[in-house]
C-alpha cells in the first residue's frame, strides 16, 4: 500500500536551449583557467577572485534550482556529441537526487574559500586546486555518460590529493597517498565494469554506448550483472566509506586543511553515496536485491563502529571522521532499504551530513588555529573564553546528533522509519548509534568548552571574527532550516527517490519481507524485446 | 482555539531576542522580558481554556494546523497543535508555575555574568515544554520531549566551569537519551502499525490492536518516559542534576520536564490499556521508585537532592496512578505536585540564598524558622501538602492516587502505597526539621529574600495550598472531570474501602511519618546525632541511592570505555587498518625484489635485450 | 659471375656482430655509439645485398631511409652524451644510473 499510485516514469526533459548544468559545472574551471594566468604574488587577487568564482557558481546553481520543478526524470538534460567515431557522448543531467548534492557543493565552495583566507604559502596554486576539484565535484553529480562521470570522479582524486598532501599538517604525505591509493583501487574496478557495459551494449544493443539511460536497458545474464554490480560497488564504498573500507578517511581528514576536511566530508563521500544510488541501483537493480543483507549489514556494522571508535578518539578531528563513517552509514542503510522513506531520508541525510560535519569540521579547524591542538585533553573551558564558537559548535553537534528540530533529525527519521518497515533489528542497530552519538560528541564538547580553563594561556584567544561569522552562520540557517522545513527539499528528492526505489523493487517482489507491495507499472519503459538489466535474462 | 500557536511562539521569540543578541543586558531587562512573555503566554493560554470550557464537555477538542513538517510517501506529519483538556491543563501549569518562577530568577539570577542567556535558556525550555503538551502526533511531541531536554541540558550545565555541573548535564543528557531513543522505536512500530502518527488516528486504532504489540509499544514509549522521568532503572541523572541553579531545578527538575514522562503515559493511555500488562508495569515501577527513592531521601543531608529524591518518589506515585488507570489522579497530583515542589526548590533557594557560599547541607542549618520567617512558613506549606495534610492539594491528590489501588482491589499495591506515603512524609518532615526547627546550625546571618522573591514563594504556597480544590472527589472534582473527554470517566470504586475510610487511612499515615520524624529529629529523646554515627554504613547506602549509581559507573560506563578502546586500537588499527597497510607493504616488498633488475646499467639492459631477441629468434626457428 | 649473396651476408653478421659485443662490453658512450652505428651499417649492407638479389630498388630506399634515422639518432645522441660528460666530467655509461631501481 506503500507504493500505490505511482506515477509513471519520468520524462527525460533537455534543458530548452540554456546550458545551465555546463555553466555550473564550468565555471569554475574556467575561474580556475583565468587565475592561473595571475601572478602568484598577488595573494589577496587569488582569494579574492577565488571567492568571486565560488559565490558565482553558488549563484549559478541557484538559477538552475529555480528552472527545475518537482517532477521525477531527468532535466536540464544538455546532450552533444564527444567523440563521434566511438560513441563517446556529452550527457548531463540532474535528477532530485543529485540537484541537492549540487546545490550542497557549491553552497560550501565559498566557505571552503573564507576558512581558507589565511592561507599564504602557494595560495594561487591551492585555489586552483579548490577550483577545478569543485568543477570535478559538480561534474561528477551531473554527468549522465559512464565516461564522461568516470572522468570527473578521476580528476577529482588530483586536486583533493594535492591539497591534502601540499597544505595539510605533519603526516600529511601518508594520508594524501593512502587516499589516492585507496580510491584508485576501487576506481579499477569501477573503470573494468564501466568499459564492460560499453562493449556490452555494442554486442546488444547494436551500438557501443556510455549512456547512462539508454545502457539502463541493457539485459544481462544474472551473474554477471552481480558482478558488474560488485565492480562499482567496491568503489563507491571506498569513497562512501563502508566498513572495512573506511580506514583512509580518519587519516585523510585528520591531515587535511580546514577546508579540505571540509570539502572530503561534505562532498567527496557524497560521491560514493550518490555513485550507489544512481548506478548500482540504477544500472543492477536485480543484483542490488541480492547484495542488499549484505549491504546492510556492512552499513549497520559502519553506524555502530565508527560511532564506537569515535568514543574513544582524543583527537577532536579524528573524532569527527569516525562520525562520518557513523553518518555515512545511516544513508547506506536507508538507500539500500528499498523503502521511498528510506531512500529519500537517506538522500536528505546526504545534504545533512554535508551541512553539520561539515560545519564541525569548520570549527575544529577555528579551534585549532587559536589553540594549535586537536588534543581533547589540552582544551577545556573554551566555553567561557569564546562563547560564540562554543555555542555554533554545540548548535552544529546537536545537529549532527540527530536532535528535532534541526536537520539531522529529519533524514535520520526517515532512514530509520524507512528502514524499520523492512527489517527492525537494522534500525535498532542504528538507533543505538544515535546514543553512541549524543555520548561521543557531547563528551567531546565538554572536553573542550566546559570544565576549569586548562590552558591559561586560552584565557586570551578571540571569539569568532566576523569573517568566521559569515562562513557559520548561513550554515546554521540551513541547518535550522532544513529542520524546521524540510518540505522543499523532500518534495524534490521523493520523485527521484520513488523511481529509483522503484526499479529496485519490482525486479524482485519476493524480497520484500512484509511490505505487500504491488506494482503494476513498469520502471522504465523497456526497449522492444528487451527489459531492464538483470531482470529477466536468467540463463536456462 | 486559533490562537493556540501563540502559546509556544511567544516563549520562542523571547529565546531567539535574548540568545541573539548574546551578553549585552541591561539591568535586569532581560529577566522581565522573559517573565513578561511566559506570563503573556499563560494569559493566551487561560484564553484559550476559557474558550475550550465554553463548548460542550464532548466537543472540547481542536486542531490547529502550522504546516506541514515531514511528508514522504504515505508518511505524513505535520506541525500540529491540538487544544483538548488536557494539554490546556498542561500548557496552563507550565506557564503558570513557569512564569513564577521567571520571576523568581530575576533577582535570584541577578549577579550571574550570564544572565542574558541563563533567561533565554529558560525561555526555550518553556517553549519546547508547551510544544511537547500541545503536540497533536508523536513526533512533534518527540520534539518537545528532546528540546527540553537539551534546555535541561544547557541549564544543568548552566555553571560548566564546575566539573561536576558539566558531568551531571551531560549524565542526564545522555541518560535520557537512552529512553529516548526506545520511545523513538516505539514511534517507529506505531508508525508501522497505524500508518500515521496523528494521537487521533493512533488512539482510534489503538482498540484493534493485538495485546502482544500494543505491550512492546506500550514498553517502549514507557520507557521514554521513564528515561524523562527519572524512574529506576533510569533515575541516576536527577539527583545530579541539582548542580544546575535552582529556579532551574524547581522548573524543570520538579514542576515541569520530569513529569513529561507522567503525560505521556496518560496522553497514550489508549495504547497502554490494549495491552494490560503494560500498565500493571507502569504501576510496579512506579511504586518501587517511590518506596526506593523515599528510602534515599531519608538519608540525604543535601536539601536539594533530599528534594530531587523526593521529586523522584513523587514522580513515582504519579505513574503509579496511571498504572492504576487513575489518570485524573495522576494528572491531579502532577499539578498539585507542580505547585508545591517548585515551593518547596524555591524556598531551598532562598535558604541557600541567605546563607553564605549557597550552603545546602542541613546539618549546617537548623532553626532557621527564626531568621527567615517568610521562607520558612511558606516551606512548611509545601510540607505540609507533600506529606498528605488535609486540606492541602497534596492530600486530595495523593490520596486518590493511593485510593486508586484499593479501589481497583489490588490490595498488595495499596499497601505498598501506603507505605511510599508514609516515607514521603517521613523524609519531608525529617528535611523541614533538621532545617528550619531544633538548634541553628548555620553561619553568617540568614534572611528572608528581597521582595520579588518573596511573592512568587508566597503565591506558589497559596496555590499548593488551594490546588486542593480543583480535586476535591476523584469522580466529580473540576479535574477529573473537566479531564473526562480525554481519559475517559474516572470509575466508581469497584472495590475496597470506603472513600472515607481510605481518606482517614491516608491521613493517619501521614501523621505517622510526621510523628516519627518529630520522634527523631525534635523531640530531643533520641540523640539523632548519634544515631547517624552509629548507623553510618546504612546512612551511607540510603545517600548514595543504594549505589545504583556506583553501580553504573563500575558495570557499564567502565566495560563500555574498555570496549570502545579495543574496537579502536585493537580492531580498527591492528585489524582493519592493519590488512590495508599490509596490502601496501605487500606491494612494497614485490616490488622490492623486482627492482633489483633494474641495476641502471646501460649495458645489462643491453644484454637483456640482446637475449630477448636471440630467445625469440630461436623460438621462431624451433617452431618453424 | 657475381658474388654470391652469402658472401655479404657473411660480413653483415660479422660487422654485426662486432657491433654487439662493442655495445656489451665498452663503456665509453662514445665507442658504444659508434658500435651501434656498426650494427645500422651492417644491416644496410645486408639490405642492399638483398635488394641486389632481389632485383629491385625497395632495399636500398630502406637503406637510406635509416641512413637518415641513423644521421638524425647522432643529433640527438651525441648532444645527450657531450651534456652528460658536461655534468659527470665522464662518458663512461656506467656513472650514469640515475634510473637503477
Amino acid at each position: 500500500m506503500l507504493w500505490s499510485a505511482v506515477p509513471p516514469p519520468g520524462p527525460i526533459e533537455d534543458s530548452g536551449g540554456f546550458p545551465w548544468l555546463t555553466l555550473v559545472t564550468f565555471a569554475p574551471l574556467a575561474g580556475a583557467a583565468i587565475a592561473a594566468v595571475f601572478p602568484s604574488r598577488l595573494l589577496k587577487l587569488h582569494r579574492v577572485w577565488a571567492l568571486v568564482v565560488t559565490l558565482a557558481t553558488f549563484g549559478l546553481s541557484l538559477g538552475m534550482l529555480a528552472v527545475y520543478h518537482g517532477e521525477g526524470g531527468f532535466q536540464l538534460v544538455e546532450r552533444a556529441v564527444w567523440v563521434k567515431a566511438l560513441n563517446f557522448n556529452y550527457i548531463l543531467g540532474v535528477d532530485g537526487i543529485s540537484l541537492f548534492m549540487v546545490l550542497l557543493t557549491t553552497f560550501l565552495m565559498p566557505a571552503a574559500v573564507l576558512v581558507s583566507w589565511r592561507i599564504e604559502q602557494q595560495a594561487k596554486y591551492y585555489m586552483v586546486a579548490f577550483l577545478i576539484l569543485e568543477s570535478a565535484m559538480i561534474g561528477s553529480f551531473v554527468a549522465l555518460d559512464l565516461l564522461l562521470f568516470f572522468l570527473f570522479f578521476e580528476a577529482l582524486l588530483f586536486p583533493m590529493y594535492l591539497i591534502i598532501g601540499g597544505w595539510g599538517s605533519e603526516r600529511r604525505v601518508y594520508a594524501a597517498v593512502k587516499f589516492f591509493l585507496f580510491t584508485m583501487a576501487g576506481s579499477a574496478f569501477l573503470l573494468v565494469s564501466i568499459l564492460f557495459l560499453y562493449f556490452r551494449a555494442g554486442s546488444d544493443l547494436g551500438h557501443t554506448t556510455f549512456d547512462f539511460t539508454q545502457l539502463q536497458h541493457l539485459v544481462l545474464p544474472v551473474d554477471t550483472a552481480r558482478w558488474l554490480f560488485l565492480g562499482f560497488f567496491v568503489a563507491f564504498a571506498v569513497k562512501v566509506p563502508l566498513f572495512p573500507l573506511h580506514t583512509w578517511l580518519p587519516d585523510a581528514h585528520t591531515e587535511a586543511p580546514t577546508a579540505g576536511s571540509l570539502i572530503l566530508a561534505a562532498v567527496l563521500l557524497k560521491i560514493g553515496a550518490y555513485g550507489l544510488i544512481r548506478f548500482n541501483l540504477g544500472l543492477f537493480p536485480e543484483a542490488s536485491q541480492f547484495f542488499r543483507t549484505f549491504v546492510m549489514v556492512l552499513a549497520a556494522i559502519g553506524i555502530i563502529y565508527g560511532a564506537a571508535v569515535a568514543l574513544i578518539q582524543t583527537d577532536v578531528k579524528r573524532l569527527v571522521a569516525y562520525s562520518s563513517v557513523s553518518h555515512l552509514g545511516f544513508v547506506v542503510l536507508g538507500t539500500f532499504a528499498f523503502t521511498l522513506q528510506g531512500m529519500s531520508g537517506g538522500v536528505l541525510q546526504m545534504v545533512n551530513h554535508g551541512l553539520s560535519t561539515g560545519a564541525l569540521f569548520l570549527l575544529v579547524g577555528m579551534l585549532y588555529d587559536r589553540t594549535h591542538t586537536r588534543d581533547l585533553g589540552r582544551m577545556g573551558g573554551l566555553g567561557g573564553t569564546m562563547p560564540a564558537l562554543a555555542g555554533v559548535f554545540l548548535f552544529v553537534a546537536l545537529s549532527s546528533v540527530g536532535l528535532p528540530g534541526l536537520n539531522g533529525f529529519v533524514g535520520e527519521f526517515l532512514v530509520l522509519l524507512g528502514t524499520f518497515i523492512v527489517s527492525k533489528p537494522f534500525a535498532v542497530a542504528a538507533v543505538v548509534a544515535v546514543v553512541l552519538a549524543a555520548i561521543y560528541l557531547l563528551w567531546a564538547y565538554q572536553r573542550m568548552m566546559h570544565g576549569p580553563v586548562l590552558n591559561e594561556e586560552h584565557r586570551l584567544l578571540p571569539d569568532l571574527s566576523g569573517r568566521e561569522y559569515a562562513i557559520l552562520v548561513p550554515i546554521m540557517a540551513a541547518i535550522l532550516l532544513v529542520g524546521v522545513f524540510p518540505q522543499p527539499l523532500l518534495d524534490r528528492i521523493e520523485p527521484a527517490a520513488r523511481q529509483t526505489t522503484r526499479c529496485v523493487i519490482q525486479t524482485n517482489q519476493a524480497a520484500q519481507p512484509g511490505q505487500g507491495v504491488q506494482l503494476s507499472s513498469v520502471c522504465s519503459e523497456p526497449p522492444e524485446g528487451g527489459v531492464p538489466i538483470g531482470d529477466v535474462a536468467r540463463r536456462p | 482555539m486559533k490562537l493556540a500557536p501563540l502559546i509556544p511562539a511567544l516563549p520562542l521569540a523571547g529565546a531567539a531576542v535574548l540568545l541573539l543578541t548574546g551578553k549585552r543586558r541591561r539591568g535586569s531587562a532581560a529577566g522581565w522580558l522573559a517573565s513578561l512573555l511566559v506570563a503573556v503566554s499563560f494569559g493566551v493560554a487561560m484564553v484559550v481554556f476559557i474558550d475550550l470550557v465554553s463548548e460542550p464537555a464532548a466537543g472540547r477538542l481542536t486542531h490547529v494546523k502550522s504546516f506541514d513538517w515531514v511528508a514522504v510517501g504515505t508518511f505524513k506529519v505535520a506541525a500540529q497543535f491540538r487544544v483538548d483538556p488536557l494539554s490546556i491543563v498542561m500548557a496552563l501549569t507550565v506557564t503558570g508555575v513557569g512564569a513564577l518562577i521567571h520571576v523568581y530568577s530575576i533577582d535570584y539570577m541577578h549577579d550571574d555574568p550570564r544572565y542574558t542567556r541563563f533567561f533565554g535558556y529558560m525561555n526555550l525550555f518553556i517553549f519546547f515544554m508547551l510544544v511537547l503538551v500541545l503536540a497533536d502526533n508523536f513526533l512533534l511531541l518527540y520534539l518537545g520531549w528532546e528540546g527540553v531536554g537539551l534546555c535541561s541540558y544547557l541549564l544543568i550545565g548552566f555553571w560548566f566551569e564546575r566539573k561536576t555541573a558539566a558531568d551531571a548535564a551531560k549524565k542526564a543528557f545522555i541518560t535520557t537519551r537512552i529512553g529516548d531513543s526506545a520511545f523513538l522505536i516505539g514511534i517507529l512500530f506505531i508508525w508501522l502499525k497505524f500508518h500515521s502518527l496523528d494521537f487521533d488516528a493512533v488512539f482510534k486504532g489503538a482498540q484493534g490492536l493485538p495485546g502482544g504489540t500494543a505491550t512492546i509499544i506500550s514498553l517502549l514509549l514507557f520507557a521514554g518516559a521513564v528515561g524523562k522521568s527519572a524512574q529506576l532503572p533510569l533515575h541516576v541523572w536527577l539527583p545530579d542534576a541539582m548542580e544546575g541553579p535552582t529556579p532551574v531545578s524547581a522548573l524543570i527538575h520538579a514542576a515541569t520536564m520530569v513529569t513529561a514522562g507522567v503525560y505521556l503515559v496518560v496522553r497514550s493511555h489508549p495504547i497502554f490499556e490494549a495491552s494490560g500488562t503494560a500498565l500493571t508495569i507502569v504501576a510496579i515501577v512506579g511504586i518501587v521508585t517511590a518506596i526506593y527513592a523515599g528510602f534515599s531521601a531519608i538519608g540525604q543531608d543535601d536539601i536539594k537532592r533530599m528534594l530531587a529524591y523526593s521529586t523522584i518518589s513523587q514522580l513515582g506515585f504519579m505513574f503509579f496512578g496511571a498504572g492504576m488507570q487513575a489518570y485524573a489522579a495522576a494528572i491531579f497530583l502532577l499539578v498539585a505536585h507542580a505547585f508545591f515542589k517548585a515551593l518547596l526548590f524555591l524556598g531551598a533557594g532562598s535558604v541557600m540564598h541567605g546563607l553564605p557560599n549557597d550552603e545546602t547541607d542541613l546539618m549546617k542549618m537548623g532553626g532557621l524558622r527564626r531568621a527567615m520567617p517568610i521562607t520558612a512558613y511558606t516551606w512548611m506549606i509545601g510540607w505540609l501538602a507533600m506529606a498528605g495534610i488535609p486540606p492541602l492539594s497534596g492530600f486530595f491528590a495523593k490520596d486518590q492516587v493511593v485510593a486508586a489501588a484499593s479501589q481497583a482491589g489490588r490490595a498488595g499495591l495499596w499497601y505498598a502505597a501506603l507505605f511510599g506515603a508514609f516515607l514521603t512524609a517521613l523524609y519531608e518532615t525529617r528535611a523541614t526539621f533538621l532545617a528550619f526547627f531544633g538548634e541553628p546550625r548555620y553561619e553568617g546571618h540568614p534572611h528572608d529574600p528581597p521582595p520579588r522573591m518573596r511573592i512568587v514563594l508566597v503565591a506558589l504556597a497559596a496555590g499548593a495550598a488551594v490546588a486542593g480544590v480543583l480535586g476535591l472527589s476523584a469522580t466529580t472534582g473540576l479535574i477529573p472531570k473537566f479531564l473526562t473527554p480525554v481519559v475517559g470517566r474516572t470509575e466508581e470504586a469497584r472495590a475496597g474501602q470506603s472513600e472515607l475510610v481510605l481518606s482517614i487511612v491516608s491521613v493517619a499515615v501521614a501523621v505517622a511519618g510526621i510523628a516519627l520524624a518529630w520522634f527523631v529529629y525534635l523531640s530531643r529523646r533520641i540523640d539523632w546525632q548519634a544515631l547517624r554515627v552509629r548507623f553510618g554504613g546504612a546512612k551511607r547506602t540510603l545517600q548514595r541511592g543504594f549505589y545504583v549509581n556506583d553501580f553504573y559507573s563500575g558495570a557499564v560506563v567502565g566495560p563500555a570505555k574498555l570496549g570502545s578502546a579495543f574496537v579502536a586500537y585493537v580492531i580498527d588499527k591492528r585489524i582493519v587498518d592493519g590488512a590495508a597497510n599490509g596490502i601496501g607493504r605487500l606491494f612494497a616488498t614485490t616490488a622490492g625484489v623486482g627492482r633489483r633488475i633494474q641495476t641502471g646499467f646501460v649495458r645489462n639492459y643491453a644484454l637483456a635485450f640482446l637475449l630477448g631477441a636471440v630467445g625469440i629468434l630461436l623460438y621462431l626457428a624451433v617452431r618453424f | 659471375m657475381r658474388t654470391p649473396i652469402s658472401y655479404f651476408l657473411l660480413v653483415s653478421a660479422l660487422l654485426f656482430t662486432i657491433g654487439t659485443v662493442g655495445v656489451l662490453v665498452r663503456r665509453n658512450a662514445l665507442v658504444i655509439f659508434m658500435s651501434v652505428e656498426l650494427q645500422l651499417n651492417a644491416v644496410n649492407l645486408s639490405l642492399v645485398a638483398f635488394a641486389r638479389q632481389q632485383g629491385n630498388l625497395t632495399g636500398q630506399v630502406l637503406a637510406f631511409f635509416s641512413m637518415v634515422v641513423a644521421a638524425a639518432e647522432v643529433v640527438v645522441g651525441l648532444a645527450i652524451i657531450v651534456s652528460l660528460y658536461r655534468k659527470a666530467r665522464s662518458a663512461d655509461v656506467d656513472d650514469a644510473r640515475l634510473l637503477r631501481g
